[in-house]
């Protein structure tokens, strides 16, 4: 069996008192899309935090290619190949497209002076790949100026800028107008020829369903189903499965079934 | 009809507006080119209420042997400001950098070891600030007010307030080479503006100078891109305590005698030639060039309200009035994007 490219362990994370992950494992492998669906507050988000360095858990292990990992920080997980495309799309709004794109990782020659020739150069090859065409923008542009699916487009770029073995986009549709919601599907389906893996965050199933290659179902901090397409008929299944898994919350509160 | 399509068709083809190198140097430093007006007006007032006095060269060379000293402490604030800080406690770690300095002089070693002591030791002194805001989780505008109170204290319990005369300065390499005078323009005025443009060219191309744009704009953001943004903090605050050392330095140099108040007059105008020169309070964004220009600003009010025949209780009435305008200006100048 091939190693995964990453996995994690028992992760449990803890705010105080709350648990918003009591052991959840997750394993992405090579060239797969996983989708990662979940109601709110499910402790999808604090997953790929976790995933992706920010949030440190309480407990649990990293693995990355099969080898443990410690002291996992966004650094850390930057180096390893995975890149983040956040909720919020982390970007800094008064800086420019090109800064954004090289946050964290600028260009620089041996002192750090910045080579913002090849990051001009670059910004704009990226931006042309993602199908960013309008001329009113350039790498100079201040993020600020943009719409929502633009900015989208600027955290996609800074993903794909190095070639990341995992990419993670948490709620990628959120808040896109239709156009853009099929852009970043086509993204996706170019991600996955390329052979890299994706694990896709969403609330509308639907869309998932259409692009993962396997599900993983989280609800109330645990891992409630995992999976593969070939083993669900259809999206309504994996809606009415989504259905039942918040029923014994419900249940609970009322009768014992 | 065949009109609008040439039209359009020349639109399509030329770059956009915003593209053209004109347009995109306005645009890109139109705080610092704001400043420059606010100063080029006041001067121009200046000038025609009394020709006589703002046309000789002793005036202009009188400012620009004290503007220096402001502006090796604006530069570096416009990093703090931008990286979403304050600093409060520059004069005194300027005041205790220059004592370092006087101390290494009346020891008998040679100034340039004595510059050398002095930017270590201002580094550090910024660096245990720094420290202590970020890692300490302490707001920067109250605890570097604290740390500026107890570092003067420090400097007053260890001289007894008495000021330190270092005359053996005068037929020194170190001050032939930073303070006099070259056809009539002190030297001081250059250092300080290759100093400005090291700044500058630190704060736009460099990966510091980027990393503390995108810190002060949105550290949640920086984070989770891999910046270290508490060590960058940490740097920025460094980076001061390297300015007010250079500072303290030249101050010395100027009438070879060090005072236990020394850095205490510029608190005010240095921050105020920050925000003249067009850098907002609420960071991510700002202008070393125009924290220098402001810095000109500033430093010409007073020497210019007395020289224009105003008496001078105008000062400080001309001081508010130049921020304000400025701030006013620079509002309509800049947009706040979120």
């Amino acid at each position: 069996m091939a190693e995964h490219i990453i996995e994690l362990k028992n992760i449990t994370k803890s705010f105080g008192s709350i648990y918003a992950l009591g052991g959840v494992s997750l394993h992405v492998d090579p060239g797969e899309v996983v989708g990662l669906i979940g109601d709110n507050g499910a402790g999808k988000s604090t997953l790929i935090k976790i995933l992706a360095g920010v949030i440190k858990p309480t407990s649990g292990e990293i693995f990355i290619n099969g080898e443990l990992v410690n002291g996992w920080s966004p650094a850390r997980s930057r180096a390893a190949g995975i890149e983040t495309v956040f909720q919020d799309r982390a970007l800094a709004v008064q800086q420019s497209i090109v800064r954004n794109i090289f946050m964290g990782r600028e260009l620089a020659g041996p002192f750090g002076w910045l080579n913002l020739k090849k990051q001009i150069s670059e910004a704009e090859r990226l931006m042309r790949e993602i199908g960013f065409t309008s001329k009113v923008f350039s790498p100079n542009s201040i993020v600020g100026q943009l719409s929502g699916g633009e900015r989208q487009g600027v955290a996609i770029a800074r993903a794909i800028l190095k070639q990341a073995n995992l990419i993670v986009l948490d709620e990628p549709t959120t808040a896109l107008s239709l156009t853009e919601t099929a852009k970043v599907f086509h993204f996706v389906r170019q991600v996955r020829a390329s052979g890299r893996s994706i694990v896709f965050i969403g609330h509308n199933i639907h869309h998932v369903y259409d692009i993962a290659e396997r599900f993983v179902v989280i609800d109330r901090g645990r891992v409630a189903m995992e999976k593969a397409k070939s083993e669900i008929g259809s999206a309504q299944e994996l809606i009415e499965y989504m259905e039942e898994v918040a029923r014994p919350q419900a249940a609970a509160t009322g009768e014992v079934v | 009809m065949a009109d609008v399509a040439k039209v359009a068709a020349a639109e399509t083809s030329a770059p956009h507006p915003a593209q053209r190198p004109v347009r995109k140097f306005l645009f890109a430093n139109r705080a610092a080119l704001g400043s420059l007006a606010v100063f080029v007006v006041m001067l121009l007032i200046f000038f025609i209420a009394n020709p006589r006095v703002f046309s000789s060269w002793g005036l202009y060379a009188a400012v620009l042997t004290t503007l220096p000293v402001a502006l090796f402490m604006t530069s570096p604030l416009v990093f703090v400001v931008t990286s979403g800080e304050i600093d409060l406690s520059f004069p005194a770690v300027m005041g205790f950098s220059s004592l370092v300095f006087a101390f290494v002089v009346q020891a008998g070693f040679d100034p340039f070891l004595a510059i050398a002591a002095a930017l270590i030791f201002g580094a550090l002194l910024g660096f245990g600030v720094g420290a202590l805001v970020v890692y300490g989780g302490l707001s920067s505008l109250v605890a570097t007010l604290g740390m500026n109170f107890m570092l003067r204290g420090v400097i007053l319990i260890l001289t007894n307030s008495k000021s330190i005369a270092v005359p053996q300065l005068s037929d020194s390499l170190a001050f032939q080479i930073t303070s006099t005078q070259v056809w009539g323009i002190p030297v001081q005025i250059l250092w300080a503006v290759a100093f400005v443009l090291f700044c500058a060219l630190l704060y736009n191309r460099h990966r510091f100078g980027a990393q503390v744009h995108v810190v002060g704009d949105n550290p949640d953001s920086a984070n989770e891109m891999g910046i270290n943004v508490n060590w960058t903090r940490v740097k920025v605050f460094a980076f001061m305590g390297v300015g007010a050392a250079l500072a303290g330095v030249f101050s010395t140099m100027i009438n070879f005698t060090w005072w236990p108040t020394s850095g205490d007059g510029y608190l005010l105008p240095v921050i105020a030639s920050v925000f003249v020169g067009g850098t907002p309070p609420w960071g991510g964004i700002g202008t070393v060039l125009g924290g220098a220009i402001g810095a000109l600003t500033v430093s010409f009010i007073q020497t210019g309200v007395v020289g224009a025949g105003l008496s001078g209780f105008y000062v400080q009435f001309f001081y508010g009035l130049i921020i304000i305008l400025s701030l006013l200006g620079h509002r309509f100048n800049q947009v706040r994007y979120r």
